[in-house]
């Protein structure tokens, strides 16, 4: 049996719902009369909603297309293009989901690598005609032409592998290096998509020398056949610089340097690929091949990058499509807003309705002082915007005068959604809620960005308590996509529809909470926290309680967070969910005294441990080892976790590890956090049973 | 503001012209894309030509709707990626709306109220089959204003073989074949190619292809073919699909500018206008139009039928070029008419065909410098027809 027949035998059937991109070849007369080129056309038969990807059916089918190409005498050139919009966008995700075996992990690799490097080893030159995103494999098939065209319309080119736990390993890492240089390919490789998987543009892509010519997008196809025409008749020629004898040493060490920073060592995707991109200045393609197979092999076999695809099947999809959210038809359209209160946390607010919403947004404070200042930092905001050429002239104009403030409430009075943000004190929120509602229409829905208060009490003396819900955003609300949308008690669908319908027009993805103490997010990592500074309360040294879990790759270590949220809102935090669960959240003393000494942390200005800050802390006599403090915070948040599930706080454990992603900015590879804690062993060892069963975030028994 | 300034054809091109149709090149491919691929290959051609200097943008279409509609030169423009400051509008007079159009801004240039301008026209006839939503006024029957045959274009040229009794099917046909012939041996010997810009045709169930070259053209047409071609408009009839237009897609566009402007900007005119005319005659023998249209710009000119050299007429039928040549005592195979052959062979996607005959004429006036006028015609539908006279710049 070939190794096609093999790989074909074991793929064959794994994935049934494959939607197969198809290789369709035409003939095309180049111009001036350089001869036909065979014209590979990469469409999946849907629109650009369906980008093109590539499973077993669609590579053998390329395989096959190619198969045909490669008996042809008559053809002077190949050319490869996508459908409208889209190039491709790489393997097929559901695909590498439902790998079972190393077998069939190596055979995705190989067979890969056994189309792909086709492209550039015919007997004619190949031409990769980029007309829209490619990603991943997508631009790796264009890596194995001969040359590339980019169309400067591109919107995204990215090798995102690394983000999702994988390497670019379809030729990425040996081919992109060798052409643009090793210090370009990591940037691509590594550093972005490490950097919330940032992707960049066409004309990005061009001048980092991936693509030999850049067209704009009117007449991309012809443009880039013509160049191709001149290059075949050598009127055009394309020069490459060789990378090949500099040392690779220092930009590797310097790429490894940031990935340890980013996730010391948590997981092994990146690492690997910068051992590939090393290897690639002097392995020959079939040695640079074969370690990418591995390389796949291995990382599909792993945890890490299970975990990966389900926080990126949960970011995609399950975001999009809240579970619990109930018929949009029944939100109410909002066509003004209100926010009580004029401070910060306000004014972020108005700005973030301002700009997403396009609708009045009117604040409301007491004090005129107050006031100004919340409209003149919304006015301010949107002024740097358009410094920064963000934001035209006209649309800064219509969104200044979207934001305006008023000492009274009556300015609510035709608004559709009223937000607060006022002081976190029940009777304060239930005082403003009650002068709200004396103004605003029955159905008006009043929205509390509240992060630990009941929504049930803050409704109860209401006429309307239905139109009351949590809707609690992170810090920084610009930046931290999630949005935990509480239903109190007596919050009806139509007032949780309208508030879906707005978190959505606020580009945020939310997630439907009970009304438990602080919801999701702030419970868990209160306990999380709690456990580490008990820790540090009873003696364990503050660097080896704060680094004890950086195992775990997350986006900052415990005190650093304490830094970030303020040891103020923390203590408070804890003393609310102290109030609610004696028994699991305690209230550290030296905290208090923290808080009372006016600290901003446990870190100084050197982001060294503050000496004055560790002498509040000192004196416990009964210290920890890292790994006991570890272990100790694990096994407090898969407890928590437990009870969270059983009183119903969200409908499943994938909205937990949702709200870790997105709220906490836990990482994929950990697949927010339930699936660390089952492929630790932890969730049993605590709770008796996983959180997921086996496969959902982990590799499948077989 | 200057009185008058004289007007000159800079440049034309065309996309290859494609058979309507599911299996056409075009079948899957937008109109207005058409149009904008003839914009850009323009504005490449001529690179001294700064694309803020385009003062207007006239595309003509006989159907204004869909891919058609949204007034395309404006919407062309924009997707061309011309600047936001340059205008555009769309104009139609059916089979002469491109030729309209590059009289219409030529009288602007004229007066001064624009340098340069681009103008053209385009017709997806598999999109837009012709008479699409069209809501003909009962009173143009019960009023007897127009005979029923009016719009129907190939009774029309059946009511001009009446009106041509010496011009028969044979004539027809034969001039047919020459036509045939005529463009085989342009392309052969490579007149057409230059001025046709390569358009990307994708299918979905096929994928993305290149459209290089005209898809009607049918070399090796014979007489004993043609003979046994039906005809549709009439029994025991004259009009065959074989001796007439085809049904086409395709775009075409062309730079007018003033010919002191041309100076000034380095660009290199080919043609200067001389004149122009259109006029009307019965709907029902609307293929005479040609004569009164050209009586007139003749003598607009100041010239006579004899100072012309060179002849680009439209040949929507082969009987209304015939009836034109009769008219004014010109041999059937006078070398002078049509030399690189015509709409028979080519196709005719109605309103862009006006600038394709100019783009040829000019093609035609470089390789005859001797050749000082030359005229391009064509007849329109509701009995109309139009001329335009031109001065060789080559």
């Amino acid at each position: 049996m070939s190794n096609v027949e093999n790989w074909k035998s074991l793929l064959e059937g794994k994935n049934a719902d494959e939607v197969v991109t198809k290789a369709l070849v035409r003939d095309v007369d180049l111009p001036y009369g350089a001869g036909t080129m065979a014209l590979i056309t990469l469409d999946n038969g849907f629109d650009h909603t369906k980008p093109n990807t590539f499973g077993p059916q669609g590579l053998l089918a390329l395989d096959e297309a190619l198969d045909g190409i490669a008996a042809r005498t008559d053809i002077v050139a190949v050319g490869l293009v996508g459908k409208p919009f889209i190039f491709a966008v790489g393997a097929d995700l559901k695909g590498a989901a439902a790998v079972t075996s190393r077998e069939e992990a190596l055979a995705i690799g190989a067979l890969g690598h056994h189309v792909f490097r086709r492209l550039g080893e015919l007997g004619v030159p190949s031409f990769a005609f980029v007309n829209g995103a490619a990603m991943g494999g997508g631009l790796e098939i264009a890596l194995h032409c001969v040359y590339r065209t980019i169309s400067s319309g591109v919107p995204a080119v990215a090798l995102p592998e690394c983000f999702l736990g994988l390497v670019p390993g379809w030729g990425g890492t040996q081919l992109l290096p060798r052409l643009i240089g090793p210090e370009k390919a990591l940037k691509l490789i590594i550093e972005n998509p490490l950097s919330q998987n940032r992707m960049i543009k066409g004309r990005d892509a061009f001048e980092l020398g991936i693509a030999d010519a850049m067209f704009e997008p009117a007449d991309f196809l012809e443009e880039s056949l013509r160049w191709a025409a001149q290059v075949l008749r050598a009127e055009v020629t394309v020069e490459r610089v060789s990378h090949t004898d500099a040392d690779w040493t220092p930009v590797i060490d310097q790429a490894r340097t940031l990935v340890d920073l980013k996730l010391r060592g948590a997981s092994p995707a990146p690492y690997r690929a910068l051992d590939l991109v090393a290897q690639a200045r002097t392995a020959t393609r079939d040695e640079g091949f074969a370690a990418e197979d591995e390389a796949l092999a291995d990382l599909l076999m792993g945890d890490e990058l299970r975990a990966g695809l389900y926080s990126f099947d949960l970011v995609q999809r399950r975001a999009k499509r809240p579970a619990g959210a109930p018929d949009k038809a029944l939100a109410h359209k909002v066509t003004k807003v209100g926010v009580v209160g004029a401070g910060l946390m306000a004014s972020q607010l108005a700005l973030l309705f301002a700009r997403r919403l396009e609708v009045p947004v009117v604040l409301t404070d007491l004090d005129q002082e107050r006031l100004d200042k919340g409209v003149g930092y919304v006015h301010a905001e949107i002024g740097k915007l358009q410094a920064k050429g963000r934001i035209s002239s006209d649309r800064a104009n219509r969104l200044k005068a979207l934001v305006t403030g008023s000492l009274t409430k009556d300015a609510f009075a035709d608004a559709d959604f009223v937000i607060e943000a006022v002081f976190e004190d029940l009777k304060v929120k239930q005082q403003v809620f009650a002068e709200v509602e004396a103004v605003v229409s029955e159905t008006c829905v009043l929205a509390t960005n509240t992060s630990s208060l009941s929504i049930t009490e803050m409704a109860a003396g209401l006429r309307h308590p239905e139109r009351v819900v949590g809707f609690h955003f992170f810090n920084p609300v610009a930046v931290l996509p999630l949005l935990e949308i509480v239903r109190g008690a007596a919050t009806d669908d139509a007032t949780l529809a309208t508030a879906f319908a707005v978190a959505k027009s606020l580009k945020k993805s939310s997630v439907l909470v009970k009304d438990a103490p602080a919801f999701v997010v702030n419970r868990l990592l209160t306990r999380f926290m709690g456990e580490v500074i008990a820790a540090v309360d009873e003696g364990t040294p503050v660097e080896t309680a704060d680094h004890a879990l950086d195992g775990l790759g997350l986006p900052m270590t415990p005190f650093a967070l304490l830094q970030l949220v303020g040891p103020a809102v923390a203590l408070h935090v804890a003393e609310t969910m102290h109030a609610a669960f004696p028994d699991r959240y305690g209230v550290s003393e030296n905290l208090a005294k923290l808080v009372a000494a006016g600290k901003p942390g446990l870190y100084g200005a050197d982001f060294q441990i503050d000496p004055q800050a560790r002498a509040l802390f000192e004196g416990g006599s009964t210290p920890s080892t890292g790994d006991e403090v570890r272990l100790r915070a694990l096994r407090a948040l898969a407890q928590e976790i437990d009870l969270m599930l059983a009183e119903g706080v969200v409908s499943a454990a994938e909205d937990i590890d949702l709200c870790m992603i997105l709220g906490a900015g836990w990482p994929f590879h950990t697949g927010g956090v339930t699936p660390y804690l089952d492929r630790t062993g932890i969730s049993e060892e605590v709770t008796g049973r996983r959180f997921l069963a086996p496969g959902v975030a982990s590799v499948p028994a077989v | 503001m200057p009185a008058s300034r004289e007007v000159v054809f800079v440049d034309g091109v065309r996309t290859p012209f494609g058979k309507s149709g599911p299996k056409g090149l075009y079948a899957e491919t937008r109109a207005d894309d058409l149009v904008v691929r003839v914009i850009r290959e323009l504005m490449r051609r001529n690179p001294n030509l700064p694309p803020d200097r385009v003062d207007e943008v006239a595309i003509a279409a006989t159907t204004q709707i869909g891919d058609q509609g949204l007034t395309i030169g404006r919407s062309a423009a924009v997707l061309a990626g011309l600047p936001k400051s340059v205008p555009g509008y769309a104009i139609d007079r059916m089979c002469a709306g491109a030729m309209t159009a590059v009289t219409t801004v030529a009288g602007g240039i004229s007066f001064g109220a624009y340098d340069v301008a681009i103008a053209g026209g385009v017709e997806h006839m598999g999109r837009h089959p012709m008479g699409e939503g069209v809501d003909p006024n009962p009173r143009f029957l019960s009023e007897q204003l127009v005979d029923g045959s009016a719009l129907i274009m190939g009774m029309t040229a059946e009511n001009l073989h009446d009106r041509y009794p010496t011009i028969t099917k044979d004539r027809a046909d034969a001039f047919a074949v020459a036509s045939q012939e005529k463009v085989a041996k342009a392309y052969a010997d490579g007149r057409i190619q230059p001025d046709l810009v390569p358009m990307a045709t994708r299918k979905a169930a096929e994928g993305w292809g290149l459209a290089t070259v005209d898809e009607a053209p049918r070399p090796g047409t014979s007489m004993e073919g043609l003979r046994a071609l039906k005809t549709p408009f009439r029994a025991h009839g004259r009009v065959t699909a074989g001796n007439a237009s085809g049904i086409n897609d395709g775009a075409t566009g062309c730079v007018v500018a003033a010919e002191e402007v041309a100076a000034e900007l380095g660009l290199t005119p080919k043609m200067r206008l001389v004149s122009y005319a259109f006029a009307g005659v019965d709907p029902e023998v609307m293929g005479v139009g040609p004569i009164p249209s050209t009586e007139r710009a003749l003598r607009l000119a100041g010239l006579s039928i004899g100072d012309i050299g060179l002849f680009e007429i439209n040949e929507a039928f082969a009987v209304q070029v015939l009836a034109f040549l009769e008219h004014f005592g010109i041999a059937d195979d006078d070398p002078r008419v049509n030399p690189y052959g015509g709409a028979i062979a080519f196709g005719h996607p109605l309103a862009s065909s006006g600038v394709r005959l100019m783009t040829q004429l000019a093609r035609e006036f470089a390789e005859r410098p001797d050749v000082r006028y030359g005229i391009t015609t064509m007849c329109v539908g509701m009995g109309m027809g139009g001329t335009v006279i031109w001065e060789n710049l080559a």
